[in-house]
């Protein structure tokens, strides 16, 4: 009962509603009650089983080529093709692509942050967030040898306030890769690294994000495509983007 | 036209019928066409095209009888209920069971199932959802309360149903 007040604010949670302060304060009670934390993981589960469910349908070729034509098949009512109507629907059709093409765009780039997201969110609540449990990248890093199509650097974390914790193997698209999570303070930030052609990469562009009220940072090296996500501070989030990326290119 | 496949689930979401999905969609780009003056620079695109694609299907005869009703208790300030440890969702989540959520939100009523289908499918935010069906997001969160336990309700009586060997 004391956890009633907290559901409201889990639902938003859930569906990245909420500001980062609240994120936080959600996240400091998630870390202290199962309840919740199972609460959340139910939630999870069902947006993410609703979310499969509802992709059903798919419109014909014949409905895609009529629409593209710009030209509603009614019978009743005369089309009337002047230069200026021409001009206008051309111009109109032009805009509603362009809207098209970047709404599409910023909606890839949504659901690739808000399904990282869920990952993340998944692994915290976990039992097991880590499948090689090991501060030492010297360990964490041979573990994923054959079971990634590639392999990444880890950096040294010595003189820094970051700790690797372990990794997992991670799937996006059904497309594999590396996630390690590492822990600043209380905070828990996961690494998420895959192959860059594999990941919407005409979707993605290098930045830093707060859209998902989690901090976001990604970007690309080697043809590999990194993203870091967590509730931590956004420059917390940034250095560790720093060490990796001097990593990589070490 | 990228958004076309998804106005097109949506709308056969809406309809339930393929023939009255084309022609919703068909009006939806006819209608964007030739009002597209009235789309506000800077607003929401998607938002804009949805709200055309609902506001068409309501004026239809399937619309109309769907009869998307408000109910006179108030919308706002619904609880929302916990959920339980052994949950409709971590079973079906053992079963995987795609089928089974789609039949339960198909059954869900017109005004819960197009709210959850714009959060979870569409993955729109709240003041998304909010332009889209002209109403405050208290309400979208709210009905999406409502909707998400009537589809709990309805996938465990379907998992029930299955346990029973129905």
């Amino acid at each position: 009962m004391a956890c009633d007040s907290w559901r409201s604010s889990i639902a938003a949670y859930a569906d990245a509603e909420l500001s980062s302060s609240e994120m936080r304060a959600v996240g400091d009670h998630l870390r202290a009650c199962t309840s919740c934390t199972s609460d959340l993981l139910a939630r999870v589960q069902l947006k993410r089983a609703v979310k499969s469910a509802g992709k059903r349908y798919s419109p014909s070729l014949a409905l895609r080529q009529s629409v593209q034509k710009g030209l509603p098949s009614r019978s009743n009512v005369a089309w009337i093709w002047n230069w200026q109507t021409k001009l206008a629907a051309t111009a109109a059709v032009a805009l509603i692509l362009f809207g098209s093409v970047y709404g599409w765009s910023s909606f890839e780039r949504k659901r690739t942050f808000a399904e990282l997201a869920d990952l993340h969110v998944a692994t915290m609540a976990s039992s097991t967030p880590v499948d090689v449990i090991s501060t030492d990248r010297h360990t964490v890093k041979p573990w994923f040898q054959g079971k990634i199509p590639f392999t990444f650097n880890l950096p040294e974390l010595g003189n820094t306030p970051f700790t690797l914790e372990g990794g997992r193997l991670s799937y996006l698209d059904q497309v594999p890769g590396a996630q390690l999570i590492f822990k600043i303070g209380n905070h828990r930030i996961s690494v998420f690294i895959f192959q860059n052609r594999q990941v919407r990469p005409f979707m993605l562009n290098d930045s830093r994000s707060r859209r998902l009220t989690f901090n976001v940072e990604t970007w690309t090296a080697d043809d590999l495509r990194y993203f870091v996500i967590g509730d931590a501070d956004a420059n917390d989030i940034h250095k560790l983007s720093n060490l990796l990326r001097l990593a990589a290119g070490s | 036209m990228p958004l076309f496949d998804s106005l097109y689930n949506f709308a056969r979401w809406l309809t339930h019928d393929r023939e009255e999905a084309e022609d919703l969609v068909q009006e939806t780009y006819s209608k964007a066409l030739k009002g597209f003056q009235s789309f506000q620079q800077g607003t929401n695109f998607r938002a804009w095209m949805y709200r055309i694609l609902r506001n068409t299907f309501l004026t239809s005869r399937t619309g109309l009888k769907s009869g998307i009703t408000i109910s006179l208790d108030s919308e706002e300030g619904e609880s929302v209920a916990p959920v339980t440890p052994e949950t409709p969702e971590s079973l079906f989540f053992e079963r995987s069971n795609q089928r089974m959520v789609q039949e339960a939100i198909e059954e869900l009523p017109l005004m819960y199932r197009e709210v959850v289908l714009l959060c979870d499918v569409e993955e729109m935010s709240y003041q998304e959802i909010a332009e889209t069906l002209s109403i405050p997001i208290g309400t979208v969160m709210s009905r999406l309360a409502r909707a998400r336990n009537a589809l709990r309700v309805g996938i465990g009586k379907k998992l029930q149903g299955v346990k029973n060997g129905l």
